[in-house]
């Protein structure tokens, strides 16, 4: 049932008569959403396991990183992250922004191709998987593929004195592949299981 | 290799097409019990959370001391609307010059200035949360909390308080007692926008999301470099920031950034929330009016536009970058500069075509860093404005296209131009030119103008070229429509970027909404005469194909001059090189 035709016609009402309603509306706003909504939402937050911190990785007792937050990793000794356009700096996050005809960006592109060469002798340069010399969004990116994971297993087992399969098995056991989502490796999370190999 | 990368491949992009359309599909089935219930709420019909909120309702009327059942004139409703909108103005103005002083403030982070502060208020009350600023370091936890929580939940209840009350005007009878505004108002954030993101936020704390009110962590890393990782109250800000619209991030990156979009699963959700209450509103003018059919034929033409932009924009990012791939190396992940191992390459470009057709302008992946042509459709989209729309004004922008669509369709058959059983008239017509030309005159004036004056802009340009004008006509689109997504290499925190879209926003959200609601209030004050053997059916394919052909000419026209500059000038550079 159509209610509004039920009751009295509209007064005439002056501005004035808005201003009042709207300033005690801005308050109870504040209170429901600025207040009460967030407190219940923390309130839940402390039953979770993180309490609602963040969910950090530990090594050796000391926190090393957040699961979800990529960081820097550029020693031979571990695999690398993705390029980052803010350098892994969490307390801002972006990407390059460059666009796909800048000739910067293809030098920049360029340049990590090389660098990957030099670091990575006896790989093809056919095998370096795109995503390992463009830079993420966030530049916070926590994974890399599957195949920019394999492309660096020689180098690791060199330096490291593992054999290659054993750091296949690693990436396999890391590996995560969510419903419908595409296959990712956690570089933090497969950077600590090497350390304990 | 270690085993057959080709075919692990195609599997991969198979299970990601998968993806989007299981997103797809979930959305479509979640709106249309989602656009009744909204329908009942606004009907003000008996619904299962009246329980809860009905007492609350009634506590805040006696409060504000209106009777919110008193009708008002669509005059009346709109002065009501932009009361409680505006007066948001100096208050949000007031934090956030003053925020460095201001309580919730760990991270010591400054005051913004006064042309920052001036283009953020404005984004901010118009739902286009559009950021000149990076939330780690531009905005402290007080002004999240109490400027952004609120806005999030007050702008996209406003609109549909201006949609409801079309929906109202439209039913068929002669009055210009329409229902009352706080009503409307009241009942989306009870009803609709406050239920549905709390249940949302503990969905995502379980995924991982922060929700805390401590500053940014410091430690070392594994390889030891010391990290600093800003964290927040994010659960509850990003389910409401994606439900309402809003779009504007807790942080730079915004839904690329980790915590606030952790994995495929929540991507999933927020990228059905891009969606869902655009399409959920087209439902419920169905439902409310009791034209299901015309709901369908909206619903049908908004998403032959979506897919039409959402085709080239795929097949451009999964073949990726030309110039990359005549570098010799595996380029068969596609374009993944600016866009997350986690979502991969297909999610991020359909993300992408859904942040612009709705006007989310939340980004999951960085925009100026798509393939020409998917840059291309993105501004198309943000360009045509109604394919899906925002929250409430998706509908009231559709509104306006098929008022033009009527009366030129009734003109090539000669009849006079009628809609839902009312005539529509010179005055009407006159209203619908001026809102339909409003959008292109804004940006492109605003390109024009930026233009004019090299030495304002060029130096705040990330790319060279034509990507550099691409730069500037996405802004200005995406501050005409509310959007608030952008080629983010744009250095825009000048004093010209935020003046003038400033302004841009201002008028290009105002007016459209005053322009929608004024037609519907004059419609309803018309006789109802019902509909004859010549009037124009509104609600069968043959109509929407007229409206679509409509919305594509007018867009044709206005944008494509601008477009051969930007992108499709890029485009070529590529396949000529």
């Amino acid at each position: 049932m159509y209610i509004a035709e039920m009751y009295i016609p509209a007064k005439k009402k002056k501005v004035k008569t808005f201003i009042i309603p709207s300033l005690k509306l801005t308050a109870v706003l504040i209170l429901l959403c600025a207040v009460i909504y967030p407190l219940l939402v923390v309130g839940i937050a402390k039953t979770v396991p993180s309490g609602g911190d963040g969910v950090t990785v530990s090594y050796k007792g000391q926190v090393v990183g957040y699961k979800d937050i990529g960081q820097k990793f550029t020693d031979d000794k571990y695999f690398w992250s993705r390029p980052s356009a803010v350098d892994y700096n969490a307390s801002g996050s972006g990407g390059s922004n460059k666009g796909p005809t800048n000739q910067d960006y293809l030098a920049d592109v360029q340049k990590r191709i090389d660098t990957f060469l030099v670091h990575n002798p006896g790989i093809k340069k056919s095998d370096i998987p795109v995503e390992l010399v463009t830079a993420s969004g966030s530049g916070l990116d926590p994974d890399i593929s599957f195949a920019s994971a394999t492309v660096q297993v020689p180098r690791i087992a060199r330096l490291r004195n593992k054999t290659e399969k054993k750091l296949y098995e690693l990436i396999d056991k890391i590996k995560e592949r969510p419903l419908f989502g595409p296959e990712k490796i956690n570089v933090l999370k497969l950077n600590v299981a090497l350390n304990m190999l | 290799m270690y085993y057959s990368s080709a075919f692990k491949l195609g599997k991969d992009v198979c299970m990601e097409m998968l993806g989007i359309i299981v997103i797809f599909v979930a959305m479509v089935a979640l709106s249309i019990p989602l656009g009744k219930y909204i329908a009942k709420v606004y009907a003000g019909e008996v619904t299962f959370l009246d329980r809860i909120f009905h007492p609350v309702e009634k506590l805040i009327y006696r409060f504000l001391g209106v009777d919110a059942m008193c009708p008002m004139t669509w005059k009346q409703h709109l002065v009501a609307l932009l009361t409680v909108n505006l007066l948001w103005f100096p208050l949000t103005m007031f934090v956030l010059m003053n925020q460095n002083w201001l309580p919730l403030n760990p991270d010591h982070i400054a005051a913004m200035s006064p042309d920052l502060a001036f283009h953020s208020t404005i984004s901010f009350i118009t739902n286009c949360f559009q950021q000149h600023y990076s939330g780690e370091t531009g905005m402290s936890y007080f002004s999240q909390i109490f400027i952004m929580f609120p806005l999030f939940f007050l702008t996209p209840a406003v609109t549909m308080s201006a949609m409801a009350v079309v929906f109202n005007a439209l039913k068929g009878r002669a009055t210009d007692k329409l229902r009352n505004f706080y009503y409307y108002y009241v009942r989306s954030i009870l009803w609709i926008l406050l239920p549905i993101s709390f249940v949302t936020a503990i969905i995502f704390l379980f995924n991982g999301m922060p929700m805390t009110l401590q500053g940014a962590h410091t430690f070392t890393t594994l390889q030891g470099d010391t990290m600093y990782v800003a964290r927040g109250p994010i659960a509850a800000f990003e389910s409401i920031k994606m439900l309402g619209l809003d779009g504007g991030g807790f942080f730079g990156a915004n839904s690329a950034h980790p915590f606030e979009n952790p994995n495929f699963f929540t991507n999933m959700i927020e990228n059905i929330f891009h969606m869902l209450l655009p399409v959920a509103t087209v439902f419920a003018l169905g439902f409310y009016l009791n034209r299901k059919k015309l709901a369908w034929m909206i619903f049908g033409v908004m998403t032959l536009g979506f897919i039409l932009l959402l085709i080239p924009a795929m097949n451009a990012e999964l073949k990726g970058n030309p110039a990359i791939t005549q570098m010799g190396i595996n380029n068969s992940m596609g374009n993944m500069e600016g866009k997350e191992i986690r979502f991969g390459t297909t999610a991020s470009a359909f993300w992408s075509i859904t942040a612009t057709s709705s006007m989310n302008g939340a980004v999951n992946c960085m925009h100026d860093s798509f393939m020409p042509i998917s840059g291309g459709m993105q501004m198309l989209g943000i360009m045509v404005n109604t394919l899906y729309g925002g929250v409430g004004t998706g509908v009231l922008g559709f509104f306006i296209a098929i008022i033009l669509a009527v009366f030129i369709g009734s003109l090539m058959i000669g009849r006079s131009a009628q809609f839902l059983g009312k005539k529509v008239g010179m005055r009407e017509i006159k209203i619908t030119m001026i809102i339909t030309l409003l959008h292109p005159f804004l940006s492109l004036v605003g390109t024009a103008l930026a233009c004019s004056f090299p030495t304002l802009t060029t130096p705040t340009l990330n790319n060279p070229g034509f990507h550099g004008f691409s730069e500037m006509i996405y802004e200005y689109a995406s501050a005409s429509s509310a959007d608030g997504s952008g080629f983010e290499g744009l250095g825009d925190n000048t004093p010209w970027w935020n003046i003038t879209c400033g302004f841009i926003i201002l008028f290009g959200r105002y007016l459209p909404i005053i322009g929608a609601v004024a037609i519907a209030g004059m419609l309803a004050g018309k006789q109802y005469i019902g509909d004859s053997a010549g009037t124009i059916k509104t609600d069968n394919a043959t109509f929407g194909l007229l409206v679509f052909s409509l919305i594509f000419v007018v867009t044709a026209l206005a944008f494509f001059p601008a477009l051969a500059v930007g992108p499709i000038a890029e485009h070529f550079s590529i396949v000529t090189h």
